[in-house]
């Protein structure tokens, strides 16, 4: 993703109204290759978030399965909306306000990208849909550390608000041209498809919000079931499938950076995976597809932003090493008694952090030689690894503090947390009037 | 010895497991069942206000020697009560049905230590 963005911004121009065809006012050409790839990202990305509605619905009670996926569907209306309408301005826009996020009246409404064709040979209106599917996914992954728990009314408040106050700001130091975690060091912090902007984000708003709002009702000492592992392991499926838009739609190219990022994306996921049900298997006797399917998403996870500057051993490392951290931090969290019902920090929080820092050790050599260029003599892991712990520290506690004021301000407008009924009828019931399913079962 | 069938509503069965656990009556067999009462379910199914067939209800079935029926139905009687202690129509009902035999298969146990 580096490599394209300090051009990507740089070329907005406002066309005239007789522009036709392929060809923008400044003569640029529509990339058909690569035009075609970052839409089948764009579709893949998008694909995710159902995948993550089954994988988190799948993870919850009978009576709370709907109101689990609309968590996520709710996402893709909301946040579609508000990408348009100011979400792109304030992550691709330039500085303002000393750089908090960015601005360009251009990009308010989209209403003057209509014709631009970006130096990547893809039109705006491509980047900005494929960006704004990650805005979508990153609030709707929070969800998993409140499950079964919230009102429906409030959650929508919150993810609009978050989006604007957290997701933006993070995204516009990361990747806009003009952030400065973009421009920090000799080569910028490594955050290839979002380890810091949506997984570290996500994961740790969720452990605020779940520590704030307290535990389901008679968690942990009542067994709390999923309802369907099947629909959550087609979930899972759906977003190791989806990640390749992620991950390798994130080069905003069709090319070789495309193919090692994909490469990158395949072994991590798998090496996770292998390693989950390993360890659970010398750890609790079986291998179970609730521990493979999380073992998918913490390679995933970790190799997110690893993606475009890892090779495959390093991808495989980084995998096995995501699925270790996670698997201890879960063993943590039932020791500590904390309720992030579907483990959004154990999985996305952790494994986001785990791989931004550890992806500093993989690094290709060829990417290390530019740095060194680009730095004007030498530029060493342990320089890079300092940029690294920065942005991911940056990402925490800007992350948990915003959350917490967020969560803190808009209680007192809204009740955030069900209510006792609520909670016991459940939110299907409770918030939608409906029921997931016939009468299969009873909790 | 007896056998308490309790027809409730879906929603109060956590409230009326927790009372019985509570009361100390652990051993308890729960299924989904549906059915006709008095109660009228109106839902609401695309945009539209319906009263569907047949009610979803939740049945909890509990052996217990003479000593606890009472205790049994009071609780159940307390808990799965709505709308404060009125009680609204749809709050369901309980049936006390005389128990020939009980048999732990475990043991081959007869009777009320079985239960």
């Amino acid at each position: 993703m580096k490599y394209k963005w300090k051009i990507v911004l740089t070329m907005l121009v406002l066309l005239s109204a007789g522009t036709t065809g392929l060809y923008a006012s400044d003569g640029k050409v529509v990339d058909s290759g690569a035009t075609a790839w970052m839409l089948t990202s764009t579709a893949l990305v998008l694909l995710m978030i159902p995948g993550l509605a089954m994988f988190y619905g799948g993870l919850v009670r009978t009576k709370n399965v709907l109101g689990t996926i609309m968590h996520s569907f709710v996402a893709m209306g909301i946040i579609s909306v508000l990408w348009v309408i100011l979400g792109y301005s304030m992550s691709f826009g330039s500085n303002v306000l000393g750089g908090w996020f960015g601005w360009n009246p251009d990009y308010f409404f989209l209403k003057g990208i209509d014709d631009t064709i970006m130096d990547a040979g893809i039109p705006e209106y491509v980047f900005s849909m494929f960006q704004g599917k990650f805005a979508i996914i990153t609030p709707a992954l929070i969800a998993g550390a409140f499950a079964e728990r919230v009102t429906f009314k409030a959650y929508c408040f919150f993810i609009a608000i978050w989006s604007i106050l957290v997701y933006n700001p993070l995204c516009h130091w990361v990747w806009a041209s003009d952030g400065f975690l973009f421009n920090m060091g000799a080569r910028g912090a490594i955050d290839f498809a979002g380890g810091t902007v949506v997984h570290i984000s996500a994961g740790v708003s969720g452990l605020v919000a779940a520590l704030y709002l307290g535990s389901r009702r008679g968690y942990p000492y009542q067994v709390i079931r999923p309802n369907n592992l099947v629909i959550m392991m087609l979930g899972a499926g759906l977003l190791w499938v989806g990640w390749f838009g992620f991950n390798a739609g994130s080069s905003i190219s069709s090319g070789l950076s495309t193919a090692q990022a994909l490469v990158a994306t395949q072994v991590a996921a798998a090496t996770g995976a292998l390693a989950w049900i390993i360890i659970e298997s010398l750890h609790q006797g079986k291998a179970t597809a609730l521990g493979f399917a999380s073992g998918i998403l913490a390679g995933l996870v970790a190799v997110t932003p690893a993606a475009g500057v890892v090779q495959p051993y390093g991808a495989m490392i980084l995998g096995m090493l995501a699925s270790m951290i996670c698997y201890m931090a879960i063993q943590v969290k039932n020791r500590l008694g904390y309720d992030d019902s579907l483990d959004a920090f154990g999985i996305h929080g952790v494994g986001g952090i785990s791989g931004a820092l550890l992806l500093t050790f993989f690094i290709r050599p060829s990417w290390m030689q530019e740095a060194s260029a680009a730095a004007g003599g030498s530029w060493t892991v342990w320089n890079q690894l300092g940029i690294q712990v920065i942005a991911v520290l940056i990402a925490i506690v800007y992350s948990a503090l915003m959350t917490l004021i967020i969560i803190y301000l808009l209680n007192k407008v809204v009740r955030f947390k069900s209510n006792e009924d609520e909670e016991m009828a459940g939110l299907d019931r409770s918030y939608h009037g409906e029921r997931g399913y016939g009468m299969l079962n009873t909790d | 010895m007896k056998l308490i069938t309790a027809i409730i509503r879906e929603v109060q069965l956590d409230k009326v497991r927790e009372a019985l656990i509570e009361a100390e009556i652990t051993r308890i067999t729960v299924s989904r069942v549906s059915g006709h009462g008095q109660q009228k379910l109106e839902e609401m199914y695309r945009g539209q206000i319906i009263v569907p067939d047949l009610i979803p209800k939740i049945k909890i079935e509990i052996a217990v020697n003479e000593a606890f029926v009472d205790i049994t139905v009071d609780t159940i009687l307390k808990s799965a009560r709505t709308g404060g202690h009125e009680g609204k129509v749809g709050d369901g009902k309980i049936f006390i049905t005389p128990l020939e035999e009980c048999i732990r298969i475990r043991t081959g146990e007869r009777g009320g230590t079985a239960i």
